[in-house]
């Protein structure tokens, strides 16, 4: 079990702000968790459509798609950065 | 001697400059960023992910005390809605020569664009609403630093 965070875009387009999500063991990085969530529902395809568009933070770290996420509590997804 | 702030409140720049003239320092360097009033906007929304910010700035001053030999870095990042005209972000830093509390000024605010989990969403006089696109230039002038 972990939670998932979304932010900008990709939560307007999943719906949801957070969830909590049980993957199975395979998912076992950041790029297989997004193949996981994609099936969720036609938000989820969407909002994962573009993966260039895509980042993570696992454990409020910056993380790239192969980064494992076993034992990560939250795990967050949303577009490029745009503060400053 | 780092100094951090995320929040909606306002800052007061002039306060923020003359904390950071701290003993030793021979100059103090400085960017505001402010709303810029073009394109038919209203105001601009500021997101960020709280359990993540606070650590992803600090991490980013950290490298610039550690690159310059500053006495004094200070970033304020707000968030909200603001409209054209108002402060988004402040960065200073002060040194005992210019060059350090220069230079780094100008990598605080490149990295922040980069580096710091923020996102603008612009609200337009139309009632229309969009999310800001990341820019190359923001991702090259951050790659300078390296």
């Amino acid at each position: 079990m972990m939670r998932v965070l979304y932010f900008a875009w990709l939560r307007e387009k999943i719906g949801v702000a957070e969830e909590d999500v049980a993957p199975p063991p395979e998912v076992t990085s950041v790029a297989a968790l997004i193949d996981w969530l994609r099936a969720r529902g036609p938000g989820y395809a969407a909002a994962f459509a573009q993966q260039k568009l895509v980042r993570c933070a696992v454990d409020q770290e910056f993380a790239a798609p192969d980064m494992a996420i076993a034992g990560a509590a939250e795990i967050a997804f949303f577009p490029p950065v745009t503060g400053g | 001697m780092l100094r951090i702030a995320v929040q909606e409140a306002d800052f007061d720049a002039g306060a923020e400059l003359v904390r950071l003239n701290l003993p030793g320092v021979g100059g103090v360097g400085s960017f505001i960023g402010v709303v810029r009033d073009s394109g038919g906007i209203k105001a601009l929304h500021l997101e960020h992910y709280p359990s993540m910010t606070e650590k992803a700035v600090k991490r980013i001053a950290e490298q610039a005390a550690a690159r310059w030999p500053l006495l004094g870095c200070t970033v304020i990042h707000r968030v909200g809605r603001l409209v054209p005209g108002e402060n988004i972000v402040f960065v200073g830093a002060s040194s005992a020569h210019r060059d350090a509390a220069l230079q780094a000024s100008a990598f605080l605010i490149d990295w922040l664009k980069t580096s710091a989990p923020f996102w603008k969403r612009e609200e337009f006089v139309s009632g229309a609403s969009a999310w800001v696109a990341a820019r190359e230039a923001d991702d090259t002038a951050a790659k300078n630093w390296e």
